[in-house]
């Protein structure tokens, strides 16, 4: 009653057009997602039989579940290992890319070149080419015989040996060089995040530059005490944008794990149970990510 | 100080206490550490393009010559025509661009009246929806995947098809399921374009729209005689996303579209069918190697890449104008 009140004349009117524009969205969303989502969730509890013309369901309890983490040989190595890969990359994912924002938002030749060059990944990080890049062995090949023939002579190689016999926190410097190593995958799966962060960087009034730069802010002073606050909300968002592109990228070792099982397998429980397991806990790792990164959030105005 | 005497560089150096050259130096240090690092990293980005090239035009005799680094000995087109017949490449080609081009239109006229009707309107539960939308973007497909399979091979609509024809209808591999999704926004990352084109919406002033209400313009109306006409940039960019996510997709083709030949799904299946190809012309079974597989499979990412990049090429500048100026701003 309290509702509809609040809502005469044009306002209704405005409410009904509203819901108009947005029906595609909701008819699309209960009838391909809300069914869809609880029969997966339901049939994660079962064990599915297909019969001719026809699928059984019967009541399974938690028995999927229990196979993906117990009986089934792979599932939890490729779990932790997806999940740990996801963070790392994903964090490498938001400083590259906030990076080449920076550079290709400052002045110089052939900008639109080098924009052009670094939005191509958007491409060649889509879909099946992605999965053909990273397991082309004939590019390793390549890679093995350049090095041979120049005689291991390598910067990054002799660092990391020092790096490495220094003996602090080796670890650390193992994962920073496995990195350094994919630089490539990290370029190649910023395409987006760049565009995002530029989108943002360009809309910081350059008044607030000069006003600092007057006062005598050095410009790496600026970059931590505007840039970084301005566009702070678009951390946030390439974030949680990261991690969803990273959680669904068709060379995931668990989504390929999945579709193995369900696709050629024909074990339809078990795949709906790994792949709730798999969404919640990127739902958890956004969530909690989310919360610490929103503190952090400055909102101007 | 008159033009004519105007000051030499070292002269206003000294004048300056340093400043002058301390700046000049700066800024060539500056532009020359950003040029080496942008050529590495665009050189990064562009080898394996580079690269592909060249394998693609070698023999296999080049691949194992270990001095054959990336120009080739032996110049041949012989891969092109290999790849291009075990996809089927002309087809492919054809059915890939409708598909793409049909589904792109349709998934962004859909989001676009989605995307306006969350950026204008009041209306109740609007909450709700819009964290309907987040969800759609953050639930990957894979989860409901398989109960989509389902839901497809068995498909009805009320039980109507089982009560007429005694049996259920089955949608795999046919192209129409697919355009129901998208038309319902459940396409791939929908999500994000609503998202995307909401955000534009809100950016632009409301003024337009309330004259047009008082000049007695229906809702609809408004939204395509005064909205429509401002939105060049946002659906520029959408339908580029839409059309080359659409393009390169394997997972929705392989589950809906298996029937169709596709470019994606020629790809991802060209090293099986080389294999089978050398089968039936040797009639044993043999493996191929990997080095020649792979030299096959570089030419045919290639031929899928090289349509898109001409698109891009065409569209680019519109392309990286529209999104940095449309801004997805927070």
């Amino acid at each position: 009653m309290h509702k509809r009140k609040k809502y005469v004349g044009l306002q209704r009117r405005k409410a009904r057009a509203g819901y108009l524009f947005i029906m595609p969205f909701i008819i699309g969303f209960l009838v391909f997602m809300v069914r869809p989502l609880f029969q997966s969730l339901y049939m994660s509890f079962c064990t599915v039989e297909l019969g001719a013309g026809t699928f059984n369901t019967v009541w399974a309890g938690l028995e999927n579940y229990w196979n993906a983490f117990r009986v089934d040989p792979e599932y939890n190595r490729l779990l932790v290992e997806e999940m740990t890969r996801m963070m790392v990359y994903s964090a490498a994912i938001i400083v590259f890319s906030f990076f080449i924002a920076l550079i290709l938002n400052q002045e110089f030749r052939g900008r639109a070149l080098v924009r052009a060059i670094f939005f191509l990944p958007v491409i060649l990080s889509s879909g099946v080419i992605i999965g053909m890049e990273s397991n082309n062995q004939l590019m390793a090949n390549l890679a093995n015989t350049i090095e041979q023939t120049t005689s291991g002579v390598s910067i990054t190689g002799a660092l990391e040996e020092i790096l490495r016999t220094s003996g602090v926190g080796v670890r650390a410097f193992e994962t920073v060089f496995e990195l350094i190593d994919n630089i490539y995958d990290v370029a190649i799966a910023s395409g987006i995040q760049i565009i995002i962060f530029l989108s943002g960087l360009q809309t910081i009034p350059k008044s607030m530059y000069e006003a600092a730069d007057i006062e005598g802010c050095t410009s790496w002073e600026s970059l931590w005490k505007i840039t970084f606050p301005m566009i702070s909300s678009l951390f946030l968002v390439n974030w949680i944008y990261t991690i969803v592109d990273f959680s669904m990228r068709s060379d995931n070792a668990v989504i390929e794990k999945i579709q193995k099982v369900m696709i050629e397998q024909l074990r339809y429980g078990p795949a709906s149970a790994m792949s709730w397991v798999y969404f919640l806990l990127n739902l958890a790792f956004i969530g909690v990510t989310t919360l610490v990164i929103s503190r952090g959030v400055y909102y101007y105005e | 100080m008159s033009k004519e005497n105007k000051p030499g560089f070292w002269e206003r150096n000294r004048l300056s206490g340093g400043y002058v050259l301390r700046k000049t130096v700066t800024k060539w240090g500056v532009s020359i550490i950003r040029f080496v690092l942008l050529f590495g990293l665009c050189f990064m980005i562009l080898q394996p393009v580079l690269n592909k090239i060249s394998v693609s035009f070698m023999t296999e005799a080049d691949l194992y010559n270990p001095i054959v680094i990336s120009i080739p000995e032996h110049f041949t087109t012989e891969n092109y025509l290999l790849a291009a017949e075990l996809m089927s490449y002309q087809k492919a080609v054809v059915n890939s661009l409708l598909i793409s081009f049909t589904i792109a239109v349709l998934q962004i006229s859909v989001c676009l009246l989605v995307g306006y009707g969350f950026a204008r309107f009041e209306f109740p539960l609007k909450k709700f929806w819009f964290a309907c939308v987040m969800l759609v973007i953050l639930i990957p497909p894979q989860t409901i995947a398989s109960s989509l399979h389902l839901h497809f091979r068995f498909f009805d609509i009320l039980g109507i098809f089982k009560a007429t024809t005694g049996n259920t209808l089955n949608l795999r591999g046919n192209v129409l399921p697919y355009y129901l999704m998208s038309a319902g926004c459940m396409g791939l990352k929908n999500g994000l374009y609503i998202f995307m084109i909401r955000q534009f919406f809100r950016n632009i002033p409301a003024d337009l729209e309330e004259a047009a209400y008082v000049d007695g313009c229906g809702m609809f109306q408004t939204f395509t005689k005064i909205m429509l006409p401002q939105t060049k940039p946002i659906i520029t960019s959408c339908f580029l996303f839409a059309f080359v996510w659409q393009w390169t997709d394997g997972f929705y083709s392989k589950m809906f579209l298996g029937g169709t030949k596709l470019v994606s799904t020629g790809l991802a299946r060209l090293v099986d069918s080389l294999q089978a190809f050398i089968q039936r012309l040797t009639g044993t079974l043999t493996t191929v190697s990997v080095a020649y597989s792979n030299c096959i499979l570089a030419t045919g990412t290639l031929m899928i890449i090289v349509p898109i990049i001409v698109l891009y090429l065409f569209a680019q500048r519109s392309f990286v104008e529209s999104i940095s100026t449309s801004g997805i701003k927070m």
